[in-house]
């Protein structure tokens, strides 16, 4: 077989072993699971009626926000996977196999859309319980829910490097917030870009989570004639401009990854 | 050839500690090697070097007809390794563990649970085949781990520290599972601390210390450069321990070393029971009274204190000696 093939074909296997974990311990999947409602709750009933956006409920704009922010935070799960099995006696095992060497990384990112699609169902119906609706058509609406797991893919595999070179699972956390903090916060993801001062307004334009976020807004139908997307190209075309980005981020980082796991131990 | 192990010169550096300095080793096929060492000595970075776990600093090696540097998957694919820690996932189930390897080894899917299922039975696992593996015992995840090793029945097997943790029975159940392995001819590098355990399943010895070998040769060779077994003998008055060194004298092969305090002696003979035998009539012509008497087979510590005049562990104050026992003998 050839090798992307095998790579594949072992990254299910281990997957599949992650799969059980979650069922194993549910602890993980119960917290995965509460901590969007809570985001959703929090936002809406707090920042409800504060943020007027023209045309749209607030409701209704941060839905998209929310879904982005919750799938980039699932990339920690990744990592903190990763850098977990890194320091159990297991990956010696996985590591003395003629396996894949990429199975490692791949079954991990793969168990870890499992999550993400959970988180997303339960978000949905969270904000369907505030008062969310998709406005377009279903499959529009499947296409952004299909955006999003595909970004929250490529994110991955950049937490999937981090967990291989940090030192241990409790970095992982505080790594992880630096970035995703400033990242999710400084888009259009709980503000409309206006509404942002100029220096932070120009990186939120060119930030890929807000493509992500408008690209679903507009999936969802959540958008307004009376509120337009920014004249950038970034904005203009937001489906074409995140999937550059998932590229990139997969060309730079699954090879990134796959190095440093090989080389890991020695 | 293709179960043949061989290494010469292998070095591995850990910042300012040489974990391996100029390891040479050759396992025909077939056989079994006990590489013997005491904390430290680099027998777990040998193994993962071999076993291409680790990148070696300098040497070369040979596992089954493959140069492991050159090509580790394909080294990958004819072992098995159980390491000194046990591989397997806690959340699994043995079954899932065992399950898992074999789809790894590309057994492929009704191949792999087959072999799971005999290798849960063989290991007396069966019971146990469908608890998560945090529940099983050290002993129990020890077997499941070798199970792990044997999943692909491998030519050339690398068992690091197998029995070390185990109770005596334990331990026992071990070693009776690898003679059955060593009857079907696979090639075998096998860690331990235990000479005895060396004794009983090596073909060859190689103790190292301080990452180089100091000796090698059978169990016989090196029991005899140790100089066999003891007598070990404890006085009943301290004032007899010269009187009592000076009839050990007459039938040790080296010193008598005396542990004063202990009003202890010990020295090394030949000839077993029938040395303690005329150790106990002369002492008994002498008129030295005895506390207690015995015949010990040599420890890893006896190895290292003939070949290298150091005890095997670095020398603690030992906080838990007796001190009301202090009188010295001039
Ligand atoms: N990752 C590491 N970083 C730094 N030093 C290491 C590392 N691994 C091993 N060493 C050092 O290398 C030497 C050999 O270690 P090794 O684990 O091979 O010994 P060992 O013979 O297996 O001992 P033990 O009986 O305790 O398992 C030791 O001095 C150890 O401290
Ligand atoms: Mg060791």
């Amino acid at each position: 077989m050839h090798r992307l093939a095998w790579a594949l074909a072992d990254g299910h296997v281990v997957a599949k072993r992650n799969i059980i974990k979650i069922v194993r311990v549910p602890e993980v999947l119960v917290f995965v699971l509460i901590s969007p409602i809570m985001f959703v709750l929090l936002f809406a009933y707090v920042f409800g009626d504060s943020i007027p956006i023209p045309g749209v409920d607030y409701r209704e704009f941060l839905m998209a926000g929310i879904f982005t922010q919750t799938v980039i935070f699932g990339a920690t799960f990744t990592g903190a996977g990763i850098a977990e099995d890194m320091q159990k006696g297991i990956i010696d095992r996985f590591r003395s196999l003629p396996m894949s060497r990429s199975a490692v990384l791949v079954g991990r990112t793969a168990s870890d859309i499992v999550y993400n699609l959970l988180s997303i169902a339960i978000m949905a119906l969270t904000g369907l319980l505030v008062g969310w609706r998709i406005r377009g058509s279903w499959l529009d609406a499947v296409g952004g829910f299909v955006l999003l797991l595909v970004f929250a893919y490529a994110f991955s595999w950049i937490m999937a490097y981090v967990g291989l070179v940090v030192p241990s699972v409790e970095v992982i956390n505080n790594a992880s917030f630096i970035v995703i903090f400033p990242l999710t916060f400084i888009a259009n993801t709980f503000v409309p870009l206006e509404n942002l001062p100029g220096p932070l307004r120009t990186f939120a334009e060119w930030n890929p989570v807000s493509a992500v976020t408008l690209a679903a807004r507009e999936a969802f139908g959540n958008t307004s004639e009376a509120f337009p997307a920014p004249d950038v190209w970034s904005m203009r075309h937001p489906v074409a401009y995140a999937l550059l980005w998932v590229g990139i981020i997969l060309a730079i980082f699954v090879p990134l990854s796959v190095r440093r796991y090989r080389r890991s131990g020695s | 050839m293709e179960g043949t192990i061989r290494a010469s010169g292998l070095v591995k550096r850990y910042g300012e500690v040489l974990a391996l300095d100029g390891l040479d080793l050759e396992v025909p096929q077939g056989t079994v090697l006990g590489l013997l060492g005491p904390n430290g000595a680099g027998k777990t970075t040998a193994v993962r070097i071999l076993t291409t776990l680790l990148q070696a600093d300098g040497g070369r090696a040979e596992v089954a007809g493959v140069d492991v540097f050159e090509d580790p998957s394909a080294v990958r694919e004819r072992i098995g390794v159980s390491g000194q820690y046990a591989a397997v996932d806690e959340h699994l189930t043995g079954f899932e563990n065992l399950d898992m390897v074999g789809r790894l080894y590309r057994l492929g899917r009704r191949r792999a649970r087959l072999r799971a299922r005999e290798l849960l039975d063989r290991f007396d696992l069966a019971d146990a085949a469908d608890r998560p593996v945090k529940t099983y015992s050290g002993g129990m995840r020890r077997r499941l781990d070798l199970a792990g090793a044997l999943v692909a029945e491998p030519t050339v097997l690398f068992l690091d520290e197998p029995t070390t943790g185990l109770d005596p029975r334990s331990r026992l159940g071990m070693w009776d599972i690898l003679r059955e392995l060593l009857s079907q001819g696979t090639t075998l590098l096998l860690t331990t601390q235990y000479l005895e355990e060396a004794d009983q399943l090596a073909d060859e010895i190689v103790v190292i210390d301080h990452g180089r070998a100091i000796a090698r040769g059978t169990a016989d060779q090196l029991k005899a450069q140790v100089g066999g077994e003891r007598v070990e003998l404890v006085v009943r008055v301290p004032e007899q321990l010269d009187a009592a060194r000076s009839v050990l004298q007459t039938v040790s092969l080296g010193d008598v070393q005396v542990t004063p305090h202990a009003h202890a002696l010990s020295a090394g003979v030949t000839g077993g029971a029938d040395a303690l035998m005329e150790v106990l009539r002369r002492l008994d012509t002498a008129g030295v009274g005895l506390l207690d008497v015995g015949l010990r087979r040599p420890t890893l510590d006896d190895v290292f204190l003939t070949l290298t005049g150091q005890h095997a562990e670095p020398a603690t104050g030992d906080p838990q000696a007796p001190d009301e026992h202090t009188t010295e003998v001039a």
